[in-house]
């Protein structure tokens, strides 16, 4: 028989049953399309689930039908805020499987754009994660920013966002006419506009208080979900693929790794704040590296990498991307493979946000710093 | 004044067509409704001009420039727009509700003005004696606006949005109402052309006497009204709009001009309460002693207006320059600092005013009528009152920090850490 149970004890009598709360794919701070399901009691989140694939373009099946240089643009689409990066991780990836020796000035001419890209992808972030957590003045102080090095991308590569910047075997032209003067007037501002952020938020009582404690992962943890770039360095762990496998002109530059204790939201601010005036050094002392020299490796007319697979990454600015990559020796890769730093920080979400609030839920997708471009592919 | 020439003639037509009785209770007031609220209106509109304006300046962009000279058109295109646009409602909601919402909304930010004095003789529309309990009595009416608007759209969002109003706005009540108590001890008066009366012929503003209680006020005004830093009802990152995500058109809008128009009432009592209100010093003796009333009326409202528009000015400030706080921060704050500083305040205002008395600095008149709105303070009364003040602020900050002290949030400072910077040898290069 069918039993009735009776509420009778107070407390169940009280118990609020939990509310599902459906956050995306249309919300404002979801940084794009992603779905987080959140199950909330009152407003602490109890559980919670990602559900992603909104945007996704069939980027890996597409290279299989492209040419090895025609893939490099599609590689620009994964990471829009990183479109540099992106490339740079396709275009070494086909390189090394060839062993092409790329002249030196491309590679540190590589190494000045892509630190740029990591600038301006700090700054994207910076003014939504302020913008999540309520400060809108930032927003707009560091799209400003942004703005400049735009400019010099789009001299540089022809378009602002999605530039497709490289090729394979150098890059596609020299460095412009007013390149260095460019950079040198970036180089030279850029230091003042980051200590105004950081007085409006890191000494801020609301900023603290929103983000100390927020969205903790220690160190082990980080390691064991595989996180990467600023997620993992601010939980203090040294690793960073720029140090570990130098690509580009890393091998060169003198750069320090800024290292968080706490891994939470606050220590991941910083250590982004202290990635972007490490980035800079390394673009003021790529800039007075610079060696003259050709741009351009000699390349066969089809570019054929030799069967066999290769996997390659490098240090973008969320974090390790990675292009794991067979070939079978025609001119069209069989099969090619994204490691997006995204989708695996946003495996984290769950683990940092249990316990909180709505609002923290935010900011630690805030934190996180993801590109749904490049979690759905 | 042939500035005025046209007010007269209107009086003169009103004497022919009416009763005295009958210009002086209801003509009159009913113009002086219709001025109120279509300046008023206007004031609002002109408030989200100038916050864009204001925030543009910030932000180093221009804000509004297309329509009209500097964009000065631009709530008025704003406007029609909203209009224009479809009234939509959600398939579930309750629509009864959905519909009244926004206008308990504006009511209960409009109905306050007819308290306001915002200049002496026919700038104030109804010199209530309970003015102020009115002005608390009736923006806590607003709350039930947001709470009826978010829970019959049928929206987790908008009934999320709904509870946290609620609970922040009936929390920082009470720090409000607490706040003006201090104030009211000087001015023996809950009329606020009493209040304004006690602070012009002493000279002193009360912001001296009260430095504590207009600081509670201002931040408990900003809380009341959903303004950032404490804009979580709204809060656009988390909440989508809060409460009122799913209006659209003129029903928006009037939750828009509510939210203005009740930043401009708590401006507007701040002015009255704490900056003397439409009191200005020489003002009195240069216009109205001479025989220019109506000019004297008219440039007490205009000192009025900029007193407001300075607190409006704070307001846009601090929402373009501050993080939003967290739900239970936001309760923290009222519950642990705001609440017990008031009351805090409100003894030692008790205890200013027993010192005060008991030195003999106050001449003390027995009755209300003997007291004609005069706090009649020594200069010597004054200052002790102002130092009680100034010491008031020492004292309440000495309290709370010893009230707190083992919270969280209270030794945020010492908490934040800087971060290392390490070299790591590198390894192997990836590229030959």
């Amino acid at each position: 028989m069918h039993q009735v149970e009776i509420a009778t004890t107070q407390e169940t009598l009280l118990d609020s049953p939990e509310m599902v709360l459906n956050m995306g794919p249309q919300h404002p701070s979801t940084h794009g399309v992603l779905r987080v399901i959140l199950k909330l009691d009152g407003e602490t989140v109890i559980d919670l689930d990602c559900d992603i694939g909104y945007l996704h373009r069939g980027m890996e099946k597409i290279a299989e039908n492209r040419m090895y240089t025609m893939i490099a643009p599609y590689w620009d689409r994964l990471d829009y805020i990183a479109a540099v990066s992106n490339g740079l991780v396709w275009v070494e990836t086909v390189e090394q499987m060839m062993n092409l020796a790329v002249p030196p000035r491309a590679h540190y001419l590589r190494t000045i754009l892509t630190e740029f890209n990591r600038i301006a992808s700090h700054l994207l972030w910076l003014a939504t994660h302020a913008l999540d957590i309520g400060a809108v003045t930032v927003l707009l102080w560091a799209l400003r920013e942004r703005e400049e090095i735009l400019k010099i991308f789009e001299r540089q590569f022809g378009a602002r966002l999605t530039c497709h910047a490289w090729r394979v075997g150098g890059m596609p032209n020299d460095a412009y006419d007013d390149f260095e003067a460019d950079v040198r007037q970036f180089v030279n501002n850029f230091p003042k506009r980051l200590d105004e952020y950081e007085t409006v938020l890191s000494e801020n009582r609301i900023w603290l208080s929103r983000t100390v404690g927020i969205g903790v992962i220690s160190a082990e943890e980080a390691i064991a979900i595989g996180l990467s770039g600023p997620a993992l360095r601010g939980s203090g762990v040294p690793w960073d693929i720029r140090k570990a496998r130098p690509y580009a002109a890393y091998a060169d530059m003198d750069f320090d790794l800024p290292l968080g204790e706490n891994g939470d939201t606050y220590d991941r601010y910083l250590v982004r704040m202290e990635e972007m005036r490490q980035s800079r050094r390394i673009i003021d002392q790529a800039l007075d590296k610079l060696p003259d020299g050709p741009v351009n490796a000699k390349l066969p007319k089809i570019v054929k990498p030799p069967v066999g697979d290769y996997y390659h990454s490098i240090e973008g600015p969320k974090g390790e991307i990675g292009c794991y990559l067979v070939s079978d020796g025609t001119a069209q890769p069989w099969r090619v493979r994204v490691r997006p730093p995204s989708f695996i920080n946003l495996q984290a979400l769950k683990q940092m946000c249990v316990g909180h609030l709505v609002a923290d839920v935010v900011a630690i997708i805030g934190t996180l710093d993801i590109v749904l471009g490049e979690i759905d592919r | 004044m042939a500035l005025f020439a046209p007010l007269n003639l209107v009086n003169d037509l009103l004497v022919k067509l009416f009763e005295q009785e009958t210009i002086n209770f209801v003509v009159w007031p009913l113009i002086q409704i219709g001025l109120v609220v279509t300046l008023v209106a206007l004031w609002v509109a002109y408030a989200t001009y100038l916050e864009r304006k204001i925030s543009a300046f910030m932000q180093a962009r221009l804000g509004p420039m297309r329509v009209g000279p500097w964009g000065l058109l631009q709530p008025i295109a704003d406007g029609l727009k909203l209009l224009t646009k479809e009234d939509f409602v959600p398939d579930k909601a309750d629509r009864w509700i959905f519909f009244f919402a926004p206008y308990i909304a504006v009511a209960a930010a409009f109905i306050v003005f007819s308290v306001i004095p915002f200049g002496p003789d026919w700038a104030v529309i109804a010199d209530v004696n309970i003015g102020l309990l009115l002005v608390l009595a009736v923006s806590s009416v607003g709350v039930l606006a947001l709470i009826l608007a978010g829970w019959s759209s049928n929206s987790k969002y908008a009934l999320l949005g709904a509870l946290r109003s609620s609970a922040q706005m009936v929390s920082y009540e009470v720090g409000m109402g607490l706040a003006l108590i201090g104030a009211l001890m000087f001015a023996r008066t809950l009329s606020l052309s009493g209040i304004v009366g006690a602070q012009g012929s002493d000279s002193v503003w009360f912001i001296a006497y009260q430095p504590v209680g207009f600081l509670l006020f201002l931040v408990a005004g900003i809380a009341e009204n959903n303004r950032a830093p404490f804009d979580l009802p709204e809060a656009e990152s988390e909440l989508v709009a809060g409460f009122h995500t799913e209006y659209s058109g003129m029903r928006w809008s009037l939750f828009f001009m509510a939210e203005y128009a009740a930043m401009v009432v708590v401006a507007s009592v701040a002015t009255t309460v704490y900056l003397g209100g439409w009191y200005v010093p020489f003002v009195h003796s240069l216009t109205e002693a001479k025989g220019y009333h109506n000019l004297y009326v008219l440039v007490s409202v205009l000192a009025f207006v900029i007193k407001a528009s300075i607190i409006l000015y704070l307001y846009f400030w601090l929402r373009w320059t501050l993080p939003r706080f967290r739900y239970d921060q936001l309760m923290d704050i009222g519950w642990k600092w705001l609440i017990p500083a008031a009351l805090i305040n409100v003894g030692w205002s008790a205890l200013t005013v027993f010192l005060a008395q008991a030195l003999d600095t106050w001449k003390v008149l027995d009755t209300i009528q003997q007291l004609d709105n005069r706090l009649n303070l020594t200069p010597a009364g004054k200052g002790l009152v102002i130092g009680m003040g100034l010491v008031g602020l020492v004292v309440t900050g000495l309290v709370l920090s010893r009230i707190n002290w083992r919270s969280r949030d209270f030794h945020l400072k010492t908490q934040r850490r800087n971060i290392r910077l390490v070299d790591v040898p590198k390894g192997k290069p990836a590229v030959s």
